[in-house]
């Protein structure tokens, strides 16, 4: 890891203010990507802005129809939530998933979406739930936030500070991990809001998350796995890897996509 | 330069360290602390696993600077007295080490699985926790039987602190 030097503001305004002011600045998070990128030497920030000072950022609030998450809440915090667990158990579940329990320990919700890996869990829970993605400057609909391969719409100076989750009538999640890192290979969040379903695919499309247009239109009909059948999701655009070639991938979004409907109308 | 301070093991230390300097360097090549291990410095193993502020963490992919004002709990932190920790006896009493090189994180770790699911584990429970541990040795068997009897033996100790919110 490349030297830089250390700050570590203790409120957002002084982060704020630390971003505009110093050069070539990364904020600091739980760390679990961000270092690990650093020592490899991928990253070599000359500025380091240390968020786990600032106490205003992290905390989980029930606000009318949604669950309000901050920042900087580690994924061990939503995973045990009892508002989370009450109001969207589907994203409790997601929270627990995330790598090991120390990795949940330390890693946040902010640094997860700011980071979008492909195959990371939290944006497909941000797409499928229609989640606002909160900033120091202004609001953003998770589907304009993830803009495609670790690529949000965050512009310079601008800090995550909450993400606002609306409460699905139905929901689950549904994750084919790597076995050796965790991250998923293919992730499937389903939910259902009013008339309105959403599918969400993570760990699999080469550009990121994304929706599946064909199962939400057959869901909207009826919300049953039976729905689901005979639905093929094309392997163009799908990961292939060493871990699992685009064929695959496609093949494991059907199952895990009539999982997640069987777990979110309770027929698991 | 940056100075931090912090608690570790119940003390009180305070040092100059390079702003890129990780916990676990602080603690071994600082504060020669050198039961926390690093195994394979990418986040993987958890041979380097510590309590800050009561929770287990990677002390490998931790700043030393972040942890300012917490408190670290490591391996050398544990007996008490001149007592092994129960886990500590379980680990022994079990046969849950070979080289003993992952021991430290996983009993750092095993701890921290009982402050969270409690005295009662099942194999499936345990196995599930140690995800982010990673015995080379083992097998896991005994390992598994250790945790299992060290979170019993931990019943009637000390109430186990709650991590800081
Ligand atoms: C062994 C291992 C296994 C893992 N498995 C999984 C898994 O199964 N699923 C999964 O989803 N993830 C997984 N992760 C990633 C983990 O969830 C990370 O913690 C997460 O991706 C990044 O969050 P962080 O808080 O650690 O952020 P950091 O590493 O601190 O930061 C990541 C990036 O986000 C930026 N950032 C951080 N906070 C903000 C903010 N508030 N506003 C704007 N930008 C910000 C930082 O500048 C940096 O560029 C794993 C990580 C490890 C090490
Ligand atoms: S040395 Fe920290 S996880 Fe392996
Ligand atoms: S006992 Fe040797 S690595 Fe676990």
């Amino acid at each position: 890891m490349y030297a830089f030097d250390y700050h570590r503001p203790k409120s957002l305004r002084q982060a704020v203010n630390l971003l505009a002011k110093v050069e070539d600045a990364k904020l600091l998070a739980g760390g679990h990507t961000l270092l690990p990128t650093m020592k490899q030497r991928l990253a070599a920030p000359a500025n380091i802005i240390d968020l786990n000072g600032i106490a205003e950022l992290a905390g989980i609030e029930r606000k009318g129809r949604a669950v309000v998450i901050g920042a900087m809440t580690r994924h061990a915090d939503v995973a045990e939530s009892p508002i989370v667990q009450e109001a969207i158990p589907a994203l409790a579940e997601l929270a627990d998933q995330i790598g090991d329990p120390q990795v949940r320990n330390r890693g946040t919700i902010g640094g997860s979406i700011a980071n979008n890996d492909p195959a990371a869990d939290y944006p497909a829970a941000c797409i499928a739930l229609g989640a606002t993605i909160i900033t120091n400057k202004r609001k953003v609909p998770a589907e304009e936030f993830f803009t495609g391969l670790f690529e949000t719409a965050l512009e310079e100076g601008e800090i995550i500070t909450r993400v606002s989750f609306p409460l699905p009538s139905k929901a689950a999640y549904m994750k084919f991990p790597n076995p050796a890192s965790r991250y998923a290979l293919v992730g499937v969040f389903v939910a259902k809001r009013g008339a309105e379903v959403r599918v969400a695919v993570t760990g699999a499309g080469a550009d990121g998350v994304f929706r599946v247009g064909a199962m939400e239109e057959a869901l909207k009909a009826r919300f049953s796995p039976k729905s689901l059948e005979g639905i093929k999701v094309p392997s163009k655009g799908l990961n292939s890897d060493i871990h699992a070639d685009a064929d695959y991938r496609a093949h494991l979004i059907g199952v895990m996509a009539r999982r997640a409907v069987a777990n979110a109308t309770g027929k698991a | 330069m940056a100075t931090v301070s912090m608690t570790v093991n119940g003390k009180h230390v305070s040092a100059d360290v390079e702003p890129r300097t990780l916990l676990v360097q602080f603690l071994r090549e600082h504060l020669r602390l050198t039961g926390t291990h690093v195994g394979c410095d990418t986040s993987q193993c958890g041979a380097c696993v510590v309590h800050l502020d009561g929770r287990a963490v990677k002390s490998c992919t931790t700043l030393a600077l972040t942890c300012d004002g917490a408190e670290v709990v490591t391996i050398e932190g544990l007996a008490k007295d001149g007592r092994l920790h129960p886990m500590q006896e379980a680990f022994r009493d079990n046969h849950g080490l070979q080289c003993g090189f992952c021991t430290p994180g996983m009993i750092m770790s095993a701890i921290d699985i009982v402050r969270r699911k409690g005295h009662d584990l099942d194999e499936h429970t345990i196995r599930e926790e140690l995800e982010g541990n990673i015995c080379r040795c083992t097998g896991y068997h005994n390992i598994v039987r250790a945790v299992a009897a060290g979170a019993q033996a931990m019943k009637g100790g000390e109430p186990l602190k709650k991590a800081a919110e």
